[in-house]
């Protein structure tokens, strides 16, 4: 399926960890090609290598054999700086427990990456349009101490969104949230993908979660076993 | 990330744990303030001392015996050496001479008793010396030839031995059992220690020689002072003095058995003592700079144990090494910086303390704290924060992001 407008493109994929004098085969050759404006969800057991396949998909780690291609660039063999420059132009990260800098406004929060990518100006009204279209424009300056655990949550998506990445990668965004505001948080996730076309990557095992993405990719021993299409519930 | 932000939020991290950031800081508080503290009464103690020295006058020159190693009988200084010295042909550039014999001894009177230091002079001395009297006549001519019994003493002497400062002329004292009679008591110059002007007496020096100090030869005096025509011309003085002597004690250049201090020769000792000091300080403050640097370090270690996870955020969202290394080193340097400006306020502080003590105690000094010392201690303090900051910067900016955001 590649070819056609592949945003992820993975070839061969595999990741050796070395625990002692162990080799430890985290990912056995995984090919994936997802497409721009896809919302998919990666599922698998502790041990299917999920959580490696996510961290070499978001830049966060190199594979030890195999290519990546991230929205045309090859990333598979770039060094700590070049990782760091594409992770912060081309993923947004949404992580299970938020993140947030603690001592620091929602504000200046979603600035971050921005801070990183050496912006100097027009900092503050992308960073205010991001929380507005995350609904939390008359927060701005609140700290995340005075944000419940779903508002948390939605300023690390407008992080996210801030530099115009590539893809959201979000892992187990809502573990951490009641079902209330897990389910705000998935309706603002969709509803980015429905309105600007952004490509949304769940790493997940809340079949619940993949049930609201279009496309399941199953891992298990380190290589992917399925990769369907979800059918949809009729509304 | 610009230098302003990352100033912000390092501002931002030390205020969010005030306790911790100002413990830390103390050793550096402590170091740089004692350090400044010492600086500046010992920059006030120099400025006392040259300006002691310089109160002596600019024209004096001091002849002494001896003073050379190689040599090993030095002639002693006599009373036509003195004389020599006063011809206008072979020293134009003196002057005045004035001869002295110098000794202790215990002076007594209604009871009281106390050790002083004496010295034999001639009339011409009190201008030689600028000696200026609260009340009485200095030794004079008569005073001279007739070897008089009589003494000038200083106003602490007066004090011990009679309870005031004036009001003592033609009292009886005894030297060394002899009775003397008081003629004249000097102005109060203020003094401590052996130095002490206040604390001497005056005879003729005749006097001396007969009845107090016994030298030798008739002949002999311990030092000769000699006043030259006018500052510039004090080194003009200086060969001539050293030219008339060496022909008189037959020496040659190189040899002599005589040393001539001039008031820039006393300034150059005081100056010499006071850099070993400065030395010495230096080295203090290293070692507690040193202590303190390690306190930085060690809270800096344990902050970025602490944020972990922030910092494997911040490389997730694109910051690269050399941003995680700045941002703790501003930290760091902040940390240092901030300690060593309290510390030069705290040691400006106890300056002022020691110099208003000082006051109080009749003691000068008047603790200076100098432009240099301050600039020093700023750069250092920053140069500290840098350095030890080094190693959990590094530390912090070699995390692997994964294991970083995975860290609980």
């Amino acid at each position: 399926m590649s070819g056609n407008d592949c945003v992820i493109e993975a070839s061969g994929l595999k990741k050796i960890f070395l625990m002692g004098e162990i080799e430890v085969h985290a990912l056995r050759g995984v090919d994936l090609c997802i497409n721009r404006g896809e919302v998919v969800s990666i599922m698998g057991p502790s041990g299917s290598g999920k959580t490696t396949l996510m961290n070499i998909l978001g830049c966060l780690d190199r594979p030890t054999d195999g290519s990546y291609i991230l929205d045309g660039s090859l990333v598979s063999d770039l060094d700590d700086d070049e990782l760091a420059e594409i992770r912060n132009k081309k993923v947004g990260f949404v992580f299970q427990s938020f993140n947030l800098l603690g001592r620091q406004t929602a504000l200046t929060n979603v600035e971050l990456p921005m801070r990183y990518a050496g912006v100097s100006n027009g900092k503050r009204k992308r960073a205010i349009e991001a929380l507005e279209s995350v609904g939390l424009g008359d927060r701005i300056r609140h700290r995340p101490n005075e944000l419940s655990g779903g508002q948390q949550q939605r300023v690390a998506i407008a992080r996210a969104l801030v530099n115009n990445p590539a893809m959201i990668l979000a892992d187990e965004p809502t573990g951490n949230l009641d079902s209330k505001s897990g389910d705000e948080v998935m309706r603002i996730l969709l509803g980015l993908n429905k309105e600007f076309g952004t490509t949304l990557v769940f790493v997940t095992h809340d079949p619940e979660i993949a049930a609201q993405t279009d496309r399941v990719i199953q891992l298990f021993d380190g290589v992917v076993t399925e990769d369907r299409l979800v059918e949809q519930a009729s509304t | 990330m610009d230098f302003a932000r990352s100033l912000i939020e390092a501002l931002d991290s030390l205020a969010s744990n005030k306790l911790r950031s100002g413990l830390t800081i103390l050793g550096i508080v402590i170091g740089v303030g004692a350090v400044i503290a010492m600086l500046s009464i010992g920059a006030g103690a120099q400025n006392t001392i040259t300006g002691s020295i310089s109160d002596i006058g600019t024209n004096l020159l001091f002849v002494m015996r001896g003073g050379n190693e190689e040599v090993r009988n030095p002639k002693p200084l006599t009373l036509s050496d003195a004389d020599a010295l006063r011809d206008p042909f072979a020293a134009p550039s003196i002057i005045d001479v004035a001869p002295v014999l110098q000794g202790s001894v215990e002076i007594t009177a209604l009871g009281e008793s106390d050790f002083v230091a004496v010295y034999g002079v001639i009339p011409e001395h009190a201008a030689v010396r600028n000696i200026n009297l609260a009340e009485g006549t200095f030794i004079d001519e008569t005073h001279y030839l007739g070897r008089a019994a009589v003494v000038v003493i200083g106003p602490d002497v007066a004090e011990t031995l009679f309870n005031r400062r004036e009001g003592v002329l033609g009292e009886t004292v005894r030297l060394e059992g002899q009775p003397f009679r008081v003629i004249g008591v000097t102005v109060t110059k203020g003094g401590q220690g052996p130095s002490n002007e206040d604390n001497q007496i005056y005879v003729p020096l005749t006097t001396a020689q007969s009845r107090l100090i016994r030298r030798s030869t008739r002949d002999r005096v311990d030092i000769i002072l000699v006043q030259a025509i006018d500052a510039d011309a004090v080194s003009a003085a200086e060969q001539e003095i050293a030219a008339i002597l060496r022909q008189r004690h037959k020496t040659v250049i190189g040899e002599d058995d005589f040393t001539v201090f001039t008031q820039e020769s006393f300034l150059d000792i005081a100056n010499q003592i006071t850099n070993v000091f400065t030395i010495f300080l230096g080295g203090v403050a290293g070692i507690s700079l040193l202590v303190g640097g390690i306190g930085i370090m060690n809270i800096m270690l344990v902050s970025v144990t602490e944020r972990t996870r922030e910092i494997g955020l911040r490389k997730a969202v694109g910051a690269r090494k050399r941003d995680i290394l700045l941002q703790f080193l501003t930290e760091s340097a902040l940390l240092s910086l901030l300690g060593g400006l309290i510390g030069i306020v705290l040691g400006w502080a106890l300056s002022e303390l020691v110099g208003f003590i000082a006051a109080q105690s009749n003691a000068d000094i008047n603790p200076v704290v100098g432009l240099d010392a301050v600039l020093l201690a700023t750069i250092f303090s920053a140069a500290v924060g840098l350095f030890f900051g080094w190693y959990p910067a590094k530390r912090a900016s070699d995390l692997e992001p994964v294991e970083a955001l995975r860290y609980e």
